[in-house]
């Protein structure tokens, strides 16, 4: 659905420019849930405003839905915007109109006449969870509600991809992760795909299908979300579970990290009682996301060496994703 | 010196600031209504053409954009530099080549509008540039047009600050059309300079000043009530 192909983009020019992207390239497929992660400054912003050319690529290709939109122009571009809604960290909200108006404005811009527009915004509402705020303006609404006029006002017209700039990252954790669970919930009823950026590590774990590590201008890791959990030395996994640093005090040290399925297997118990380990718990971070529990868990295995390596194997034969991190 | 004990006096007084008034509300009126006009045009202009606007690139070349900003720029500094009793004189030829004539309310219309516009065209580009750039990023991610943008986003977001700006011009006009007043131009300007200055009438003087402020306060509470209910942040 969404495809950036070797995504090239930098402000400036000689020794003070500053590479935003540099031969980015990524693949979105329909209905997928993508995000991408990085600290602020490593050009999350720039790749996702390539997606509906706010930001226009200096070399490179992105691809949405067939067409080539970073190098469409005026009414051809206007209307593949159409197909792309967009919401943003402070919502961009029109302080001047009602919440129905507000997102009417995305519906007056595709030329929709006004009883059709009428319904398709009670419609949108209820779907949103707006029901009755039509008459309120954007000062009167939470931060959480102006969200929600935002996600209707980029669905308004049916776009087929939506694109989340740092959505969340100015509401407080609950209204968070309901925003998150809307998106999710509207994503799959829809069949929308959607793009997002954030720096908070728990909106990859909550939503996303799919992930890219982002940082200075480069993608570092990208793949499934559980495909990344269980790569050795992944960033993402490092970065979704932190569990502090690491001890050295020559005994092996591993992280086991848990997929749903497995998570519910008394794993540690097991390593004692049948290797006979004094298994010690150094850190975890278990978390039930969608009723699958999702995490990392530390563990120190003192003990002989042979002892140790045939329990890790043996960890392993059962499925689990084992790392030996420390020995 | 008029005479006070005269039993006319006061009728005539009446009627003489009475008709002062519609003199100046016709030309401070007709002098908006372009103002109005022109000094919106301007200051959307001023925002626009700017590095970065939506019209930074008119007929496709952002030298044209700097052209015009730069232009219009050094004109509402020209034109907000000069003060109103100059320009006003300065545009004399002016004024007789479109009016007719140089004296009366409707010649007055004339510098008014000139000094009218610069003032207005700033305050609706401070007015403009307080909308955030976010909504016109939105609107752009929706697909709109310039124009859409334009009317439905940058303009109807800057509403209540142009309305506040509207009333500091009426305000500003009602002032400086005493000053044409003075000159020929009619209004209560005209009568308070002719008959509380020439003829040494207080009363008239005073009449002129009171209604004066009384029309200032009204238009700028007009200004503050309707800047209030079109703001809903």
């Amino acid at each position: 659905m969404i495809s950036v192909d070797r995504v090239s983009k930098s402000y400036g020019s000689g020794d003070t420019a500053v590479h935003a992207l540099e031969n980015v390239s990524l693949n979105i497929a329909k209905g997928e849930i993508f995000g991408v992660v990085g600290q602020s400054g490593a050009g999350k912003s720039t790749l996702i405003r390539t997606i509906n050319s706010l930001e226009r690529p200096d070399s490179g290709t992105v691809t949405v839905d067939g067409a080539d939109i970073s190098r469409l122009k005026g009414a051809a571009l206007r209307s593949a915007r159409h197909n792309i809604g967009m919401i943003f960290q402070h919502f961009n909200l029109l302080s001047s109109r009602t919440v129905q108006s507000n997102v009417e404005l995305s519906l007056e811009i595709t030329g929709m006449d006004r009883g059709a527009r009428r319904k398709r915004v009670a419609e949108i509402l209820e779907l949103v969870g707006l029901e009755g705020k039509a008459a309120a303006y954007p000062a009167q609404l939470s931060g959480g509600q102006k969200q929600r006029v935002g996600i209707a006002r980029a669905l308004a017209s049916k776009p087929s991809v939506l694109l989340s700039d740092e959505a969340t990252s100015a509401l407080d954790p609950e209204t968070t992760r309901q925003i998150l669970d809307l998106i999710r919930e509207l994503s799959r009823e829809l069949g929308l795909t959607v793009m997002l950026i954030t720096h908070e590590m728990d909106v990859v774990k909550r939503i996303c299908d799919s992930a890219a590590v982002m940082s200075q201008g480069r993608i570092l890791e990208q793949g499934t979300v559980e495909g990344l959990l269980t790569t050795k030395k992944s960033l993402l996994g490092q970065a979704l579970f932190q569990l502090g640093e690491i001890p050295k005090n020559g005994n092996t040290i591993i992280e086991i990290t848990f997929n749903g399925v497995t998570a519910d297997r008394p794993v540690i118990a097991q390593l004692a009682r049948t290797h006979g380990i004094d298994v010690g718990i150094l850190g975890a971070a278990i978390e039930t996301i969608h009723g699958r529990q999702t995490g990392r868990t530390r563990l120190e295995l003192p003990g002989q060496r042979e002892i140790v390596t045939a329990a890790i194997e043996d960890l392993r034969n059962q499925g689990l994703f084992v790392e030996v991190i420390g020995c | 010196m008029l005479d006070r004990n005269d039993p006319s006096f006061w009728s005539d007084l009446f009627e003489t600031v009475l008709q002062g008034t519609g003199e100046t509300l016709y030309t401070v009126g007709i002098s908006l209504l372009f103002t109005v006009i022109f000094g919106l045009g301007a200051g959307v202009v001023l925002v626009t053409t700017e590095a970065g606007g939506l019209l930074a690139k008119p007929f496709g070349s952002r030298a044209w954009g700097i052209i015009i900003n730069k232009v219009l720029d050094l004109l509402v500094n020209i034109g907000r530099s000069i003060p109103f009793i100059i320009l006003m004189i300065l545009l004399i030829p002016f004024t007789r080549l479109i009016v007719g004539s140089f004296i009366g309310p409707t010649a007055a219309i004339v510098p008014l509008t000139i000094a009218g516009i610069p003032f207005f065209a700033r305050l609706v580009e401070i007015g403009i540039r307080e909308v955030p750039i976010g909504l016109v990023e939105a609107a752009e991610s929706l697909g709109a047009t310039r124009w859409t943008i334009l009317s439905k986003v940058m303009v109807a977001e800057a509403v209540p600050a142009i309305a506040l700006g509207l009333s500091t011009t009426i305000v500003g006009l009602i002032g400086y059309s005493a000053m044409v007043g003075a000159v020929g131009g009619g209004g209560l300007g005209d009568v308070a300079f002719r008959y509380g200055y020439q003829r040494y009438s207080p009363e008239y003087m005073f009449a002129v000043v009171i209604l004066l402020i009384l029309l200032v306060q009204l238009f700028q509470s007009l200004g503050n009530f309707a800047a209030r209910r079109l703001s809903h942040r």
